[in-house]
């Protein structure tokens, strides 16, 4: 994608980073090393710093110390050519209401400089199924569908790490049962992928690591391998709570 | 550069089609501005005479308290569903995302001051076809432009952004409004251009001054 990225086999790498909020204490310490292609997801209660690690590393919140680099760049050396290579699916859109599905995609897809946009916004909206809603306003579409669209933003310019902040957040069981098979599809590609959620099930489904954050702090990091979401219920349980 | 102009457009044009199905802008600002002409021009029952400074200060009255209305929803639609968060993953300079919403500002204001000013014109039996009170419009919209959509940024963080916009926007908008008014007046009075030649002077300089200021220093009012 850019001459000035290297061929490295980290995609995202952290180093003692914290962050605070006046005096209190978000994220302390947090070394992170995440490969290309690989499928990281963070578990934590409320208030963990999920979305804050997240957010720091779609460059959207800057670190109070430590630094982040996405594939061999300092996030802050270079945000432009960083914001290319990266997405964040939260449980917000960033849609339009007052603009159609096609129209969303194709302002998003001009600031990304997409090449063939015509072209790909047909892509997208069809990997989401939402073919027949392309020329429909967001603000008529379901929580669901605004969802499936947001998601097809998200990958509109072909990023290679993907950033989903609790992607599940808010949706009705039908719904989060659409975006799962959306996301097991975003999985099968070879996308870097950080994700946070509460939601064990879909988090072990999905992950090739996981880690559990608490106060702040990374107190648990391991390969999933065949880790039951029985057992690792057990381990966040115990994790969280030793750190209460 | 044209990957710029493209960005800049593409910001502005979202815009523009989000105002022309919500009419939230100029809708409110017109009506503000309305009023305040219809109730201005039963408080001065002088029609004949009002070619002079209270109708200048009328015009660029309604035109700034109008203008603080409006200013208002130009980050506004950004804060609802985290857009701006959107805006800000997208690969582009602050000052690009600055120079899109400043157009759409621009041109709702000059929307606005084209309903405006014919009404201003009527009410105050003053002549319809004045081109030089068109160009200090003009000009007086761009520094309009240029600082509400600075402080619009700026409002839409903190808590009382209905309040905090008026108390930004007035204190540093004051010399392009004294300005404006200086320069209307002797147009509405059919004065020659050396009258008004200073003034716009002036305008253009603050013009300058505040788009050279707001670019720099927009990256650090929209950042975290």
């Amino acid at each position: 994608m850019n001459e000035d990225i290297k061929a490295s086999s980290c995609a995202i790498e952290v180093r003692g980073l914290n962050k605070s909020f006046g005096e209190r204490l978000a994220l302390r310490s947090i070394d992170l090393r995440v490969s290309r292609g690989e499928h990281v997801v963070i578990f934590g209660p409320n208030g963990a710093g999920k979305t804050t690690l997240v957010k720091i590393l779609a460059t959207l919140v800057k670190p109070s110390s430590g630094s982040v680099q996405l594939d061999d760049i300092d996030i802050y050396d270079k945000p432009a050519q960083i914001r290319r290579r990266i997405s964040l699916v939260s449980h917000q859109t960033f849609l339009y209401d007052d603009l159609t599905v096609y129209e969303n995609l194709k302002f998003y897809g001009k600031m990304y400089d997409v090449p063939d946009l015509e072209q790909r916004i047909h892509e997208v909206i069809a990997w989401v199924q939402l073919e027949s809603r392309l020329h429909s306003r967001v603000d008529t579409l379901s929580h669901g569908l605004q969802r499936r669209v947001s998601i097809a933003r998200s990958v509109l310019h072909n990023p290679p790490i993907l950033l989903l902040d609790e992607p599940e957040a808010g949706l009705d069981p039908h719904a989060d049962a659409v975006i799962k098979d959306v996301l097991a599809s975003i999985n099968s590609g070879s996308r870097t992928i950080v994700m946070t959620t509460h939601n064990l099930e879909r988090g072990l489904e999905l992950g090739e690591r996981v880690i559990i954050l608490d106060r702040g702090k990374v107190v648990y990091q391991a390969a999933k391998h065949d880790i039951s979401v029985k057992d690792f219920r057990q381990i966040f349980d115990q994790h969280t709570r030793i750190s209460k | 550069m044209n990957e710029i102009f493209t960005r800049i457009f593409a910001i502005f044009w979202k815009d523009m089609l989000i105002e022309i199905r919500s009419k939230e802008f100029v809708f409110s600002v017109l009506v503000f501005a309305i009023l305040e002409l219809v109730i201005f021009s039963f408080a001065f029952s002088i029609r004949a005479n009002m070619a002079d400074m209270a109708a200048s200060g009328i015009l660029w009255v309604a035109l700034t308290f109008g203008g603080v209305i409006g200013f208002n929803r130009i980050f506004a639609v950004e804060k609802e569903n985290a857009r701006l968060e959107g805006l800000m993953l997208c690969p582009v300079d602050r000052s690009i995302i600055y120079w899109g919403k400043l157009a759409g500002s621009f041109i709702f204001m000059l929307a606005v001051a084209v309903v405006v000013t014919p009404i201003f014109l009527i009410l105050f039996n003053l002549p319809l076809l004045l081109p030089r009170l068109a160009l200090i419009i003009v000009l007086a919209i761009i520094g309009f432009a240029a600082v509400g959509t600075l402080f619009s940024a700026v409002a839409i963080n903190t808590r009382a952004r209905d309040i905090m916009l008026p108390i930004l926007f007035l204190p540093i908008i004051v010399p392009v409004i004294v300005a404006a008014v200086k320069a209307t007046a002797p147009v509405l009075a059919g004065k020659a251009w050396g009258d008004i030649l200073t003034w716009l002077q002036i305008i253009i300089a603050f013009d300058i001054i505040y788009l050279v200021v707001a670019t720099l220093v927009f990256e650090f009012v929209i950042e975290e």
